[in-house]
């Protein structure tokens, strides 16, 4: 047990939660910056090391597609806390935050990736729902932290709708408990995902859908999944844009692989309900609520918020979907989304600071008044957007050609939410970076300040239109460790 | 452990707390005064305390002694005392809220016992008569505190509605056999920070919007946006 929590793979949760308390004890919020790089450089050093550390233990689990994940969330984390140094003490210039607040951003940043990390990597329900509930918690003080009424508002909202989610989550685990208790026996065993997967077929069914039902509405509140999704345009629009760029992504991405792992384990129980079905008609109704809500959005941070509910129920429709084309078009979505959505919101924060607001009407014509600025914006929302040569593409192709495969009546349904999301996303990007600019209140943006984004926007390229064989082989081994996910 | 079934004491004792639980959920969706709210929620935290208590003793479970220490102190004794506390400061003391009629509580209260019990009773046919029942009850408490969170408006009684939401998964919890600590564990510490957090809250809204109204918190989700 012990051991457990001394091996190189706890190092990559414990990095940052180790840093959160050193930057509880830096006043200076300068210095606080640059401990929040390092303890997420320090996550993201060891998330590279998962790879070679493949196996699991009694309470943490390695296969490649928690390493795949944990890597990817600790490289957002590392380029959100490169990003925020900037954004940060801009906003300390223009009082929205003070020093104290400061020095809690950097608290509330790294327990947020810590414990995020943490969820992914855990191979027992139990911790992993700890995890995620501390994550919430850290997410919730880290929205509240402009204090203004609306992100107060927001928080309370967000902590309220999680709360709520959270807790069924919890139900679902002690039901899936009782259901694998006959098999393991008492103790860690039938809560732990390892064994779970291996007993799976002496699982009681019967029990096994009641806690599925509990653990997806659950985790389907923090993957922002209709119809428990309305706190994500608050939490988005209302809290600090660094947390935004890390929640759009990143909160979703541990919520659908728990429910990744569960399908497997369903699905190699053979008796339960097929939670295929389920799974694609939550996703489906996220795609078109997400896409027909772009309209009449005036808030540019709420906007993409929608459009991540969106990108989220695709990849809970893909997971749905099942075998290995739907998990890999799965992971491969969850991947490139969360680098294109990071992206945007950098830049849309960096948009927002220098025009001064973040409602439309604020930030127009951009690469007229701010060239490199207004391009990175534009490219990130061609990415989001879904059109090549981003990654987006080729993951919105591969979900669309396995729906017209298995559940060829849904495709045009599906087709029609990207089509109208994407629409509405390219009409924004005119409105948002052509035509006469708006007065710039804040310091222009140079170059350097946008590398993360760049970095970003770079890999999702590859992943779009050349992507190598090594990393393709390695997305094909992360689907194949699903139980289930190779049928 | 013995034969658990009716008759026998284990079983009858164990059903007979969480059924109060349940009666005292639906005490807490008819109460109208914060302050009348606030000293049922104490009790069914007591209550819960005695279940986790007799659940250990039954099961032979130390550990669920401490859980139940844990329930009775934080749940029935300090946190019931800090949001009394508040209310004194608020000057909310004689403060009634609006909420469903009482029948109509009632009703949508039954209607959620019912479909609990229904979904329950038939999808653990294998389990033992005291494990099926204590789901059921549970989920009862779950659904209602729900209901109670759904239909007030005040931030006092929704973190109420939630809490006692939460007296329900750990009633859920201490009834399985053997589960592991973590979860009881894990249980209070989400009260304790959530408390925390909402404690917070509490104050912030005040000082914001100068009520603890809920309907202020649609200015975010407003048309205009």
């Amino acid at each position: 047990m012990m051991s457990d929590f001394l091996s190189p793979v706890a190092l990559v949760p414990a990095l940052p939660l180790v840093g959160a308390l050193l930057a509880a004890l830096v006043r200076d919020s300068r210095f606080g910056a640059y401990v929040a790089i390092a303890a997420a450089a320090g996550g993201f050093a060891a998330a590279c090391l998962l790879p070679h550390e493949i196996g699991s233990s009694l309470f943490l689990l390695v296969d490649p597609v928690s390493a795949h994940l944990a890597m990817l969330t600790a490289f957002v984390g590392l380029t959100t806390a490169i990003y925020s140094r900037r954004y940060i003490a801009r906003e300390l210039e223009t009082g929205r935050l003070d020093e104290t607040r400061v020095q809690r951003y950097h608290i509330v940043l790294l327990c947020f990736l810590g414990f995020m990390l943490l969820a992914l990597l855990s191979n027992n329900l139990g911790i992993a729902w700890v995890a995620l509930e501390a994550a919430t918690i850290s997410a919730v003080l880290g929205v509240g932290l402009p204090r203004t009424a609306e992100s107060i508002e927001a928080s309370w909202k967000f902590f309220l709708i999680c709360g709520v989610g959270i807790a069924l989550a919890l139900f679902g685990t002690v039901v899936l408990y009782l259901a694998a208790m006959p098999a393991l026996g008492p103790g860690y065993g039938a809560m732990t995902w390892t064994e779970l997967a291996q007993a799976a077929p002496q699982i009681r069914p019967t029990l096994l859908n009641l806690a599925f039902v509990f653990l997806l509405v659950g985790y389907g509140t923090k993957a922002g999944l209709v119809p428990l999704h309305s706190w994500m345009p608050d939490a988005h629009a209302e809290g600090p844009t660094p947390i935004s760029a890390v929640l759009a992504g990143s909160v979703l991405n541990v919520a659908l692989l728990l429910i990744m792992r569960l399908r497997g384990v369903m699905a190699a129980n053979g008796q339960s309900i097929d939670p295929g079905p389920p799974l694609m008609a939550l996703g489906l109704f996220s795609v078109l609520l997400g896409a027909f809500s772009l309209w009449g959005r005036r808030d540019a941070k709420r906007f993409f918020a929608f459009s991540s509910i969106e990108q989220s129920g695709l990849a809970a429709f893909a997971i749905g979907l099942g075998g290995l084309g739907g998990i890999f078009a799965a992971l491969l979505h969850m991947t490139v989304h969360t680098l294109a959505k990071a992206a945007v919101y950098q830049a849309v924060g960096r948009a927002a600071q220098r025009k001064g607001g973040q409602t439309f009407k604020d930030i127009t014509g951009l690469i007229a008044s701010d060239r490199a600025l207004g391009l990175t914006l534009a490219a990130a929302v061609i990415a989001v957007a879904g059109l090549p040569p981003f990654g987006l593409f080729a993951s919105e192709v591969l979900v669309l050609s396995e729906s017209v495969r298995h559940t060829p009546f849904l495709t045009p349904l599906l087709m029609l939410g990207l089509l109208v999301g994407g629409w509405k996303l390219l009409a924004r990007l005119i409105s948002l970076c052509l035509g006469p600019p708006t007065a710039a209140v804040g310091p222009a943006v140079n170059w350097v300040a946008l590398l993360p984004t760049w970095v970003h926007l770079a890999i999702i390229a590859v992943l779009g239109f050349a992507m190598p064989s090594a990393v393709a082989d390695w997305l094909i081994a992360a689907a194949r460790s699903i139980p289930g996910g190779a049928l | 452990m013995g034969h658990i079934g009716y008759g026998a004491m284990s079983y009858d004792v164990a059903h007979l707390l969480g059924g109060t639980m349940l009666l005292l959920s639906f005490a807490l969706l008819s109460q109208r005064r914060i302050t009348s709210t606030i000293d049922t929620y104490a009790i069914q935290a007591v209550t819960l305390a005695i279940a986790a208590c007799w659940q250990g003793w039954v099961q032979n479970e130390p550990s669920l002694y401490l859980t139940g220490a844990i329930a009775f102190g934080a749940k029935a004794v300090v946190i019931p005392l800090m949001l009394k506390r508040s209310v004194r400061r608020l000057k909310l003391h004689d403060a009634r809220e609006e909420a469903l009629s009482i029948f109509t509580a009632m009703a949508l209260g039954v209607a959620l016992v019912a479909l609990s019990i229904m979904v329950v009773l038939p999808t653990t046919m294998q389990a033992g008569a005291l494990t099926r029942e204590d789901l059921a009850l549970a989920l009862s408490v779950v659904l209602l505190g729900l209901l109670m969170m759904i239909t007030r408006r005040t931030a006092f009684t929704q973190v109420i509605g939630f809490m006692s939401l939460e007296n329900g998964l750990i009633l859920a919890a201490v009834g399985v056999a053997g589960m592991p600590l973590v979860v009881e564990l894990s249980v209070a510490v989400l009260v304790l920070v959530g408390f925390v957090v909402f404690g917070v809250f509490l104050r912030r809204m005040r000082v914001h919007f100068h009520s603890l109204d809920t309907a202020h918190l649609d200015r975010v989700g407003s048309a205009q946006r």
